[in-house]
């Protein structure tokens, strides 16, 4: 395999809210096709990590670079960047007032200026591979928090993002339901595509993974491929984690 | 007594065509509401755009601050007030027309209150409606008129139907800038007939005619955006 080209690269990321420190100095490297889980315990800095990436959080200081572009620089136009960033959310976050088909089609139209036919036709291609094209035309809230996610996601998909960042996207869900977003998510990193997931699904993280990254207290603790990560772990906090969650 | 009730109304509308006080009275009536309704919401929603932007992004600091002066001016003086300064005070040139200044003095009047209307509709769409949208990448500007404004509009709809049941009904006090509204129209009637009943409440009745009619279709409307509600 031909050296992986990198996709983000993150430089002494820092981020307070006040006087607390909720990361602090990450530097790490995303490269093209990596599938990286982050897991930790609550307040340790996931959820805002994953977030800064799009700069949904705006970093304290340090830098982020998504295909070599300084999107911490003020100069930077965040939109074009955050097209080529999908993002699924824990509470999924569609929007209430619009058809599952209007979901996904809003963005392409209004930001890639896709036309309708081509943006619907896609939508429905996507909402095949999902099983959910039979709601097609019905609004969020008749559906389950399941098929809400699989929306969620394929309505990222329709940017076709370079990477997608998953924000706990199964924690919102009854447990008959995980495994059906799961499973897409596991369809998802098949295609390749890079994935950056906050998730509490270890065994999620052990299959589809190829690193797992430790985030506690606002740093990454330990980080290793799933293997490693679960079976030898030299890091007594993450041991003592792993004890408790599997 | 139908005699009585007939004579009445010969003397009130028919005679000498007084019927046309009433006529002419209800469309400046209409006038001044539609377009100072249209004022108001277009005010209002601007100002309240500038409020929320405020509030989330802390741009705007300026203009923030004079919008809230705005408001309170606005909605600590009365209306009469208001609209006699600019009749008497600003607008002092001899053709300007009553009815302009009511619809611009309604208008403003209205806007401080669509304003704060319109602000706590933003305000209860939940955040991450704006962050969905933002990271799909939509402009900040693209995600309020595509996905907060109008879910929002849905929320703040019987409290704006409130508003202008207040304005149809505040335009009654047009007469004090020589506008010839519906109550005006009524009030030359009664000083000509000295019959002070009959006038007063065809008014009253045409004023809970339009408040009515106004309900009516903004239930009708309220229905049809609730169609993406569960059951619906």
């Amino acid at each position: 395999m031909a050296e992986a080209k990198k996709l983000i690269e993150i430089k002494d990321l820092c981020k307070s809210f006040g006087g607390h420190k909720v990361l602090q100095h990450i530097t790490t490297d995303i490269y093209v096709g990596d599938v990286l889980c982050l897991v930790g315990p609550s307040g340790g800095g996931k959820s805002t990590f994953l977030r800064t990436l799009n700069l949904l959080e705006e970093p304290t200081s340090g830098n982020i670079f998504f295909e070599g572009i300084d999107i911490t620089d003020k100069a930077t136009n965040i939109d074009d960047v955050r097209k080529k960033i999908g993002m699924v959310f824990q509470h999924f976050n569609l929007f209430p007032h619009l058809t599952i088909l209007e979901n996904m089609t809003l963005a392409p139209i209004n930001v890639l200026k896709m036309n309708e036919t081509e943006a619907v036709d896609k939508a429905k291609e996507l909402l095949n591979r999902v099983g959910l094209i039979d709601k097609k035309d019905t609004y969020p809230n008749m559906l389950s928090g399941g098929q809400k996610q699989r929306v969620a996601i394929v309505r990222s998909l329709m940017m076709s993002p370079d990477v997608m960042l998953f924000d706990e996207p199964t924690s919102a869900l009854d447990p008959e339901m995980v495994g059906e977003v799961l499973d897409v998510m596991k369809e998802l990193a098949k295609t390749g595509i890079t994935m950056v997931v906050v998730t509490h699904e270890m065994g999620f993280a052990r299959e589809v993974a190829n690193r797992i990254a430790f985030l506690d207290n606002g740093v990454f603790a330990y980080e290793n491929s799933p293997d490693k990560f679960f079976n030898n772990p030299n890091n007594e906090r993450l041991q003592s984690f792993l004890s408790k969650v599997l | 007594m139908i005699e009585t009730l007939k004579k009445a109304i010969v003397l009130n509308f028919i005679k000498d065509n007084r019927y046309l006080y009433i006529v002419d009275g209800l469309k400046n009536t209409m006038i001044i509401t539609l377009f100072a309704t249209i004022v108001g919401i277009v005010l209002g929603l601007v100002i309240a755009l500038i409020r929320t932007t405020y509030d989330n992004t802390k741009k705007f600091k300026v203009l923030n601050s004079i919008c809230q002066v705005y408001i309170t001016v606005i909605r600590g003086t009365p209306v009469v007030i208001q609209l006699m300064i600019l009749f008497f005070c600003i607008f002092t040139s001899r053709n300007t027309s009553g009815i302009v200044v009511a619809i611009i003095g309604f208008g403003l009047n209205s806007s401080a209150y669509v304003a704060e209307i319109f602000r706590s509709g933003l305000m209860s769409i939940d955040i991450g409606q704006m962050e969905a949208g933002r990271s799909l990448g939509l402009s900040y500007v693209q995600t309020l008129k595509l996905i907060i404004v109008p879910q929002a509009f849905k929320v703040v709809l019987p409290a704006l139907c409130n508003e202008f049941i207040v304005l149809i009904k505040e335009t009654s006090v047009a007469g004090y800038v020589a506008v010839q509204d519906l109550t005006k129209g009524g009030d030359i009637i009664r000083s000509r007939t000295y019959d002070a009943w009959t006038p007063l409440l065809v008014v009253a009745g045409i004023y809970l005619l339009l408040t009515c009619v106004f309900s009516f279709f903004v239930k009708k409307l309220e229905l049809s955006l609730r169609k993406n509600e569960r059951n619906a």
